[in-house]
């Protein structure tokens, strides 16, 4: 009965999304209400198909009714009933339901929030939005069919797979990554509708879609985090990073994002980078599709990666389509597509920012060769290899390093021109800033010169992003008289985007001295110890007590009780657990971890005698690890002020559109500038 | 074209050049190649202390664990040739003979292949564990054992 209900809807859904397209060509040409009505109804109703759809697969995994494919595949009695409703997304096809899902609601919310709108710009973009959104129907109804019927009815199933039931961020990561992913599809929707509608031309579009960047891009920092996290909490290494292929498939379309999110401002203030934009929105989007391939097609060997047959194929053919449609939409747009603004002078924010923007395309591109080249070797060569993390090391931390100093300086220079005195002023005190943490970095006992740079760097631009609020600050207190709380308060009320875009410069420093530090001053060991022998690492004695066994509803776990010494007293005790699952003859570590502002100890159980006499461990003493999860709160929140709406000035807006220049423009810019960044 | 505009392209142009050629350094030292031991020894003295994946199986009775001193020495075989495998640091719980095992590391001079780090080969297609592999038969011993 489910997966009749599911299918049928994903059927029909189909057809209304064809006839909408259909609808939508015609609304965008004669650009009459009812047509628009129709592309409006059709991306509605497909919402609203999509969700009975998801529905009925949600019911189908809670009532475990295994005469659906899917269920078959991932359903199991035994699993927990909240484990049960996440396993939607714990394998091929329900994860593109999920996906779909997540497309029919960006769709159906981007529609809404802009229904009012003149022009043909948001009849297009949905149009846009219901193309894409075909071709995910069209997995589901053929491919990746989550809906077949199961006869004989099997009684149970094997449950989904044990590494993604085994801990509760699988509920966060994914949906936070289709979130964040699915939502790039609403900027190429977007400039899509732009080069249709002939608005390319104008600030409107690239104001939208800079916001709607700015949601996805907020939504995939958190789940890059959230990833981060997981694999550290789950996978038993003690890393969090690995340039594993779904990683880097997840992190070249945020830094491709990230560029856009700057170069945008350059296109709003200064008319410039027109073209630029567009491929950046259109890359990142095909970045999104080539990572979903990559990941679900099963031709990169990895941990996320799920097995599946001829899927590929329509992955590669509609990565071929996008590419082209959106050449052909570009190459016609051209005449449209030229900068009006010109740069004034090399010590400005402007040329930091075109930096900033070649940096991070370069970084894109390194990851993107790392992770392709195993393909291309394996076609052209016919050998198997693999690209190791010392490549993606060796080529990131110099882009790194010079990325961390560009966040500094770019706050800190003007727009337009800074005068001799501007730049010295500004640029010489967060020097300050890089003294202080290279200090503590050193009396520490870091002596990676690369992570030294990192830290000493990421002082300075500490130094210079925390400066840029301070003297916001300090210009309201000496207009208006504001206690200080309440100017902070009123300057990022005030200016929402600007203040938001310094708070998660300031969350990446922190993540940036998090990775330096606790990969450069790691270390690690492994013990055999009988109960009552103790481990020493970085300082911390950790005493076995007991291992044990137990059973639960799902698994069966075996683990080990340590506790730690402090001047002869029990100060705290860390149970690393393995466990087994039935479906699985791999049990899953599940490691525990000790945490401190300053690090985390970290401990995996490694091995046990069955007869439990003795366990080998592997303990980790790794410094600054939290700094990684709270830089990644702090980017989140940065995001999130930047997205929330921005109260109504008109007076000051004509003012603040000319490029603020000299020392007036600096304050002024921060103090009342309403377009700014 | 002004001056300045030359610069800029020039400037461009540069760093595009040094990063070019730093990836093409770089993927040239860093391919890890994977190999089975007899594609390994196939190529002779050029398969010496070079960093590569090995892939194959765990041969049955060749395994000798030394758990305190956390040495594990096994011979993996691919059907036709095998190779002496030297490991520090702890097997995976349910390492046993004949699995399927992928190794990092350098095949050495002294003809055994120093492993940094070992995976258990595993697909995400699940099948039903034979009789003698099920955790569950190992977790009840490890309770009779323990006693608690």
């Amino acid at each position: 009965m489910n997966g009749l209900i599911g299918h049928g809807a994903l059927l029909i859904s189909v057809a209304v999304i064809v006839l909408g397209i259909g609808a939508g060509v015609m609304a965008g040409r004669l650009r009459t209400q009812d047509w628009i009505n129709a592309v409006y109804s059709a991306v509605y109703t497909n919402f609203a198909l999509v969700t009975i759809a998801t529905g009925a697969m949600v019911v189908a995994l809670v009532t475990h009714d295994f005469s659906v494919s899917y269920v078959a595949q991932v359903g199991s009695r035994a699993t927990p009933l909240f484990y049960t409703i996440i396993s939607l997304w714990s394998a091929l096809e329900g994860s593109i339901l999920f996906w779909g899902w997540v497309l029919s609601l960006y769709a159906a919310v981007v529609v809404w929030t802009n229904r009012r709108r003149a022009g043909a710009l948001v009849p297009w973009s949905a149009t846009a939005l219901l193309s894409v959104s075909l071709f995910f129907a069209i997995l589901l109804i053929g491919p990746a069919n989550p809906f077949h019927l199961v006869y004989p009815v099997p009684t149970d199933g094997p449950g989904p797979n044990p590494l993604l039931q085994n801990h509760i961020l699988m509920a966060v990561h994914p949906p936070l990554l289709y979130l964040g992913y699915v939502g790039m599809t609403v900027p190429f929707a977007f400039a899509v509708g732009a080069m249709l509608s002939g608005e390319i031309g104008s600030n409107d579009w690239i104001k939208l879609t800079h916001r709607w960047t700015l949601l996805s891009w907020g939504f995939l920092s958190a789940a890059i985090i959230a990833g981060m996290w997981w694999s550290y909490e789950v996978l038993g290494w003690g890393g969090y990073w690995a340039w594993d292929p779904v990683e880097n498939a997840s992190f070249m379309p945020w830094l491709t994002a990230t560029a856009f999110l700057h170069s945008a401002i350059m296109q709003e203030r200064r008319g410039m980078l027109r073209l630029w934009n567009v491929n950046l929105v259109v890359g990142t989007f095909v970045l999104t599709i080539l990572g979903t391939f990559l990941t679900r097609s099963g031709i990169i060997s990895s941990v996320h990666a799920f097995t599946t047959g001829t899927i590929g194929y329509f992955f590669l053919a509609f990565i071929a389509l996008v590419l082209v449609a959106s050449l052909g939409l570009v190459a016609g747009n051209s005449d449209r597509l030229g900068s009006v603004g010109h740069l004034d002078s090399a010590a400005s924010r402007e040329t930091v920012f075109l930096l900033n923007n070649l940096f991070l395309t370069v970084f894109m591109f390194t990851v993107l060769v790392g992770t392709l080249f195993p393909l291309v070797a394996e076609a052209i060569r016919g050998v198997k290899v693999s690209v190791g993390e010392p490549f993606f090391n060796r080529m990131s931390l110099p882009v790194v390093i010079v990325l961390v100093f560009l966040m500094g300086v770019g706050p800190a220079l003007p727009w337009g021109r800074a005068s001799r005195d501007e730049l010295r002023r500004k640029l010489v005190p967060p020097a300050a800033g890089t003294a202080l943490l290279l200090a503590i970095a050193l009396a520490a006992g870091m002596r990676n010169a690369y992570a030294l740079a990192v830290v000493a760097l990421a002082g300075y631009s500490i130094v210079a992003n925390a400066r840029e609020i301070v003297i916001g600050m300090q210009a309201r207190h000496e207009a208006h008289g504001e206690a200080w709380g309440v100017a902070l308060l009123k300057l990022a009320g005030g200016n929402r985007r600007r203040f938001g875009g310094y708070l998660a410069h300031i969350g990446v420093f922190a993540v940036a001295i998090g990775i330096a530090a606790s990969s450069s001053m790691r270390s690690d060991r492994e013990a055999t110890l009988k109960p009552g022998e103790s481990v020493t690492i970085a300082g911390r004695t950790l005493r076995l007590k007991s291992v044990w066994g137990r059973e639960e509803t799902q698994r069966s776990v075996v683990g080990a009780t340590l506790e730690f010494v402090e001047n002869g007293r029990v100060a705290a005790i860390i149970e690393p657990r393995m466990n087994f699952y039935p479906a699985s003859q791999q049990p899953v570590p599940t490691p525990a971890v000790r945490s401190s502002l300053l690090g985390d100890v970290y401990v995996n159980l490694q091995a046990f005698r069955p007869d439990g006499s003795n366990v080998t461990v592997k303990v980790i003493y790794e410094p600054l690890v939290p700094w990684i999860w709270a830089g990644g709160l702090i980017v989140v929140l940065g995001a999130i002020t930047s997205i929330l709406p921005q109260r109504v000035r008109v007076a000051r807006e004509a003012d603040a559109r000319q490029p603020a220049t000299g020392a007036r423009g600096a304050l002024a810019g921060l103090h009342a500038n309403v377009e700014a960044t | 074209m002004t001056p300045k505009r030359k610069w800029a392209i020039a400037g461009t142009a540069a760093i595009i050049a040094v990063f070019g050629w730093m990836l093409y350094g770089g993927l040239d030292k860093n391919v890890v190649f994977f190999l089975t031991p007899k594609e390994l020894l196939a190529k002779g003295t050029k398969g010496y202390d070079v960093p590569v994946r090995l892939g194959g199986q765990v041969r049955p009775g060749s395994v000798k664990w030394n758990d305190q001193t956390l040495e594990l020495r096994f011979a993996l075989t691919d059907g036709s040739s095998e190779v002496a495998v030297h490991s520090k640091g702890t097997p995976p719980q349910m390492f046993r003979d004949g699995m399927g095992v992928v190794l990092e590391g350098r095949y050495g001079r002294d003809s055994v292949f120093d492993a940094t780090s070992l995976m258990v080969k595993h697909s995400n297609e699940y099948r039903a564990p034979k009789a003698g592999e099920k955790p569950q038969e190992m977790y009840r011993t490890l309770i009779k054992g323990s006693g608690s």
